[in-house]
């Protein structure tokens, strides 16, 4: 084992090529779902806290079928939300103590772009998969069936917004000691249109009303999210290294 | 080539007052040691120059070139192996491919360890991998925050004839170390005690 | 106009102008507030259904109207910190936020003691309640975000970012509570407000409105001198002002 003494500086066996900046947000996204694959509890373990949160509901309000049912699209989004935002105040956190962050901010890219790489791992794993799963928890609680589908339309465009919204308020506090509770204080006003949108598209399909707006209202929010927020995470992150 | 320009630079963390007026001009072939005690602001010299310090930095900063900064913190995920970290690396800009990590990796006496988890790393062969990125970086101005440390004597001197090998090709390095003049008559210093306020 | 941009980012020139602005504007607050509360409570006739229980209104709307107002300040001082970096926007983010939670309390507050009188309850999740409250948390957010940071200049930074995230969020989120109320509820309770108001009540209320966006102003303006006084403690002007008042 010794270092090389010759040919350290000898170009690289490849061209050196730049990388365009959609290649800088893959790599990000690589990188995440890389370290998500090798650490599979950070998205597993949501999905625990939410399945044991919707047991406490029917021990806490009774077993009458019925009104679980009736309360099911509630339970269920509130329950979403929670689950988000225990994710969300570990977002950032590593990245800010392994000096990721830094580096980050060093590219030569926007960092509005690099961190939303992140982000959307951040999403599949946690909100994409909480979507895909839950119709289990909603049987469970005597959802009906013909819900199903828009229960799982609605999480997966809710729960980009709530992605989108705890990654502002995890980068908003990552560098403040004990910012987890903060986070929840800053984002859960932040989320209310979403869950109100959420619950009430996943109401309407059970009594087979009108669902499409609720979801386009959903998908309207995901996209303004989309559109706004990465430049607040960017700047909170520039806020954050610099506190 | 001018690679850096800070004219008159101040800093202040929160109320109090670290540094004032500070003239730095960095051009391709320069080694500049930043020197003063522990406290005086050198890393926050280093990270207000690149960029990262942003918040009570008065003066005139301008970069032209690329650049490169390691810090006390490494950016290396502990459950991504060696190659994977490189690879993906957040501050990288130019495209590498696996031959070309696996030969800086190398280069720093890792060879062998590509798909090694980094946790599985101790603390002195992580710290080699982060300079594994000296070899891959195509940057221009490297900004390192005490390079030196928990590196071994194999080590530094590996790390000194890269320094040496950069700036020889038109690059320039600024640096943070407790040990004074290293390059001894190939370095310039700034003192920062003379700008303390 | 940069030069009066850059006169207001100036400490010792705002101290100035804010001293003599306090002067004038705080017996004006004081008088409107008197002439609109003795208008509201004894000129103002009672009301056909609600009686005299309505009157608490010359308090309510107009500390609801200036708590949502004061947010949209706060937000716009934010935005200028962000973009020119000028230190007097972060102060008067910094002052503002308090001054607004407290209104949106007060909102809150006497929105549920009129509550009992008129619907017989405390609380209700009414539209407009549910909405002050959940301004309530946003600004609860920006001063607990504010106290967190240990380095104030970050601090005021972050929160101007999560002002601005709110300023966009909080239409949509009186628009949702809005449809989620007329879904939830429809129509069983309503109050006077939806109906018109007669002038004779009407005015009164208006200049209440005034008054409290004066008493926004100086109340705000107080708390900026305060923030000042603080941070140039060690500072020569500042001695020069205070001793020569």
């Amino acid at each position: 084992m010794s270092y090389s003494k010759t040919s350290i500086w000898q170009p690289m066996s490849s061209e050196v090529a730049s990388l365009s900046i959609w290649g800088a947000f893959a790599r990000q996204f690589m990188r995440h779902c890389k370290s998500l694959v090798g650490s599979p509890a950070d998205a597993i373990n949501p999905l625990l806290f939410f399945f044991m949160v919707v047991t406490l509901f029917p021990l806490g309000l009774g077993p009458d079928p019925q009104r679980l049912a009736g309360m099911a699209p509630g339970i269920l989004w509130v329950v979403a939300l929670l689950s988000s935002l225990m994710v969300s105040a570990k977002l950032f956190a590593s990245d800010y103590e392994d000096g990721s962050l830094e580096q980050l901010a060093m590219a030569p890219y926007p960092l509005a772009v690099l961190v939303m790489g992140e982000v959307a791992a951040h999403w599949i794993a946690t909100g994409v998969l909480l979507a895909l799963v839950s119709p289990v928890f909603a049987t469970m609680l005597g959802l009906s069936s013909a819900a199903l589908p828009t229960l799982v339309a609605s999480l997966m465009l809710g729960t980009l917004s709530l992605t989108l919204i705890g990654a502002v308020g995890s980068a908003l506090t990552v560098s403040i000691r004990r910012g987890g509770l903060l986070l929840s204080l800053l984002i859960i006003p932040l989320n209310v249109p979403v869950l109100i949108f959420g619950t009430t598209a996943v109401s309407e399909a059970v009594i087979d009303g009108n669902t499409v707006s609720w979801l386009a209202l959903l998908g309207g929010l995901a996209l303004g999210s989309l559109a706004l927020l990465p430049l607040a995470i960017g700047a909170a992150l520039r806020v954050s290294l610099d506190n | 080539m001018q690679l850096l320009a800070a004219n008159q630079v101040a800093i202040e963390r929160g109320e109090r007052r670290l540094l004032a007026g500070v003239d730095l001009s960095v051009s391709s072939g320069d080694i500049w040691q930043l020197v003063g005690a522990n406290g005086v602001g050198k890393t926050s010299l280093l990270r207000a120059v690149g960029g990262l310090a942003r918040l009570g930095v008065a003066g005139e900063i301008t970069r032209h070139g690329t650049m490169l900064y390691l810090g006390h913190h490494a950016a290396l995920k502990h459950n991504l192996s060696a190659l994977d970290n490189l690879r993906f690396h957040p501050a990288c800009d130019v495209i590498c491919s696996d031959e070309d990590i696996i030969s800086a990796l190398a280069a720093v006496a890792l060879a062998g360890y590509e798909d090694r988890p980094i946790g599985a790393l101790s603390a002195g062969q992580q710290r080699r991998v982060a300079l594994a990125r000296l070899v891959l970086s195509s940057a221009s101005l490297w900004l390192l925050d005490e390079p030196f440390t928990a590196l071994d004597v194999d080590g530094c001197a590996w790390l000194e004839e890269r320094i040496k090998q950069h700036v020889a090709a038109e690059g320039a390095v600024i640096f943070t170390s407790h040990q004074p003049s290293r390059f001894g008559e190939l370095q310039q210093n700034l003192d920062l005690a003379a700008y303390v306020v | 106009m940069w030069t009066i941009i850059h006169k207001m980012g100036s400490p010792p020139w705002f101290f100035r102008i804010s001293g003599v602005l306090v002067r004038w504007l705080l017996p004006i607050t004081v008088m409107l507030l008197v002439c609109g509360a003795l208008w509201g409570l004894l000129v103002a006739p009672p009301d056909f259904r609600q009686g005299n229980s309505y009157r608490i209104i010359y308090i309510h709307v107009p500390s609801a109207v200036v708590a949502l107002a004061g947010y949209y300040v706060m937000a716009f001082a934010g935005a200028v910190s962000l973009i020119w970096r000028i230190k007097m926007a972060d102060v008067t983010m910094r002052a503002a936020a308090p001054v607004g939670a407290v209104l949106t309390a007060i909102a809150l507050v006497t929105g549920a003691i009129w509550g009992k009188p008129t619907w017989g309850t405390w609380w209700v999740w009414d539209a407009r309640i549910t909405s002050m409250l959940i301004l309530l948390f946003l600004y609860l957010g920006v001063v607990a975000l504010f106290e967190a940071y240990e380095n104030k200049t970050a601090a005021a930074r972050a929160c101007a970012v999560l002002s601005l995230v709110g300023t966009v969020n909080i239409p949509i989120i009186y628009k949702s509570v809005d449809w989620w109320y007329s879904l939830h509820q429809p129509a069983s309770i309503k109050f006077t407000g939806e109906s018109a108001i007669d002038a004779s009540m009407l005015y009164p209320l208006l200049l209440m409105i005034v008054a409290f966006y004066c008493l926004f102003a100086v109340a705000v303006l107080l708390n900026m001198r305060a923030e000042l006084t603080w941070q140039h403690r060690e500072a020569g002007w500042l001695r020069q002002i205070v001793s020569g008042a």
